[in-house]
């Protein structure tokens, strides 16, 4: 008995060999759907999506065969570091946290945050004599909390809020004058509603998003790097690009 | 602030003389909101227990539904039906009305004041009925008319076996009270809520809002202790 566990670790052991000295012909990405319109399933229950067309154009230049995972968000770095996939390219935004954990590529889009307000709204937002006494929403801890915190502290109300949805029904009651938001959940939770505008130009903020991968994967970390480099000076990122956004998530 | 006890607070990571001040903000509108409602709770409750007890149901009735209705329903339900729903009643933000509502403190207080009076009206109640009868007898072979034997009498002795229900109620209303947060008041909870969200330090932000609380807790105890033994002092045995 001893002997065959000794065996079954040995052959075990040896697998988990071959896996590590791999060449990187088969990746498993995953992706937490649905999250419009970076990934989400069509109509005929289809993975698609910016990000999911971007890894799809990434695994045709490096010539791999590429399994689509689909994992919940609260999973996603456990899942990495347990070898459920190899690559998480679900709009994680970099961080200095997670960075501890896992291992990031070079930046692959970032969405800018916008300001939205009802029609009435006529302020310029960069002009701080103009917006003094206003009060904006923002979400609690989100890149777009520290801008306004930190480059309008004093001049205006700052309402912090947890979720988009609180902050888009005290923006309709007339609490708030503005909101400056992540400029997708801005397009879906305010200019869906009849009487409200985009003010102003989207905003640039943060690290950007990156394709995280483990820590000790170095080798298919300088793989994706070539290629997504390669993808954004040849036209084909933004190709993707146009055909989910009208303005620019390029990093 | 004093100088000297910024500049040591500011060596700190977290607990700089900013974010001190800004817990310090969220205590004192903690403080301010959960006194307010107490004392309109309070106010409100005495006449509200008194018609409850009442044996016309007509009189009663509503006060039961009243009661009912705020201890059936969480108060976080209640601040966002006030709250957000306040808000969506067409044409209120022409109103004068708006003035007072916009702001989220007057809608939690609102909320707050509404929830604490009806159990304490429930409190008070209990405690008017369970007046035990010989007392009632004894007032009526006095001649005293009703409203005179409420005042001297059943208020007095309710008093007396309401307030140890009630110094939890007031302690209940403290720790609900950190629920103000979601309508963006930046009470201690609120402020806890910000300070982890700057440092993502979530030990730190709230095991000190906790302390705050706790400390909060402390002093509404001994208040009450004090009160309790002053009320009750004539149960004590006598001292030699």
């Amino acid at each position: 008995m001893k002997k065959l566990i000794v065996a079954a670790s040995c052959a075990l052991a040896m697998a988990a060999g071959t896996v590590q000295a791999k060449d990187w012909k088969e990746i498993r990405i995953a992706f937490d759907v649905p999250y419009e319109p970076f990934e989400y399933k069509d109509e005929n229950g289809e993975l698609t999506g910016f990000e999911v067309e971007l890894a799809e154009a990434m695994c045709e230049e490096m010539k791999a065969d590429c399994e689509f995972v689909i994992q919940a968000w609260d999973g996603m770095i456990p899942g990495l570091l347990a070898r459920k996939f190899d690559a998480i390219m679900s709009s994680m935004s970099i961080t200095p946290e997670r960075a501890e954990r896992v291992l990031f590529s070079e930046p692959y889009y970032n969405t800018p945050g916008g300001w939205f307000g009802p029609d009435a709204f006529n302020t310029d937002v960069t002009d701080m004599d103009a917006m003094k006494g206003k009060t904006v929403g923002v979400q609690r801890g989100t890149t777009m909390d520290t801008f306004v915190t930190e480059n309008m502290g004093g001049i205006v109300t700052i309402k912090r809020y947890t979720t988009a949805d609180d902050m888009v029904l005290d923006l309709e009651g007339q609490r708030l004058d503005v909101v400056f938001v992540d400029y997708p959940v801005g397009e879906q939770t305010v200019l869906s509603k009849d009487g409200f505008k985009e003010v102003g130009e989207p905003v640039k903020l943060g690290e950007g998003v990156g394709v995280a991968m483990r820590k000790r994967d170095k080798d298919l970390a300088g793989k994706v790097n070539a290629t997504l480099k390669k993808l954004k000076n040849d036209g084909t990122y933004d190709a993707i690009m146009q055909k989910y956004f009208t303005y620019d998530v390029k990093m | 602030m004093p100088d000297f006890i910024a500049q040591w607070l500011n060596q700190n990571d977290i607990f700089t003389a900013m974010t001190i001040m800004e817990y310090w903000d969220g205590l004192v509108t903690t403080v301010h909101l959960v006194f307010l409602s107490l004392v309109i709770g309070l106010v409100c409750a005495i006449p509200l227990a008194i018609l409850r007890t009442v044996k016309n149901p007509f009189v009663s009735g509503p006060v039961w539904l009243y009661t009912y209705l705020f201890r059936g329903t969480p108060l976080l339900i209640q601040l966002y039906i006030i709250y957000y729903g306040i808000a969506q009643i067409p044409g209120i933000q022409e109103t004068f009305w708006w003035e007072i509502f916009r702001e989220p403190f007057y809608p939690a207080l609102l909320a707050f004041a509404l929830n604490t009076c009806a159990y304490t009206t429930e409190i008070i109640r209990g405690a008017i009925v369970s007046t035990p009868n010989g007392e009632i007898e004894a007032a009526k072979a006095y001649g005293m008319n009703w409203w005179l034997r409420t005042r001297r009498i059943v208020l007095p002795s309710a008093a007396r076996r309401a307030v140890q229900a009630y110094s939890n109620e007031v302690i209940f209303m403290l720790h609900s009270s950190a629920i103000a947060s979601v309508v963006t008041i930046v009470d201690l909870t609120g402020a806890a809520r910000n300070i982890y969200s700057r440092f993502y330090a979530p030990f730190d932000a709230f095991i000190f809002v906790a302390c705050c609380y706790l400390v909060l807790t402390f002093i509404l105890v001994f208040a009450f202790r004090k009160l309790e033994s002053h009320l009750l002092r004539h149960q004590r045995p006598i001292q030699n």
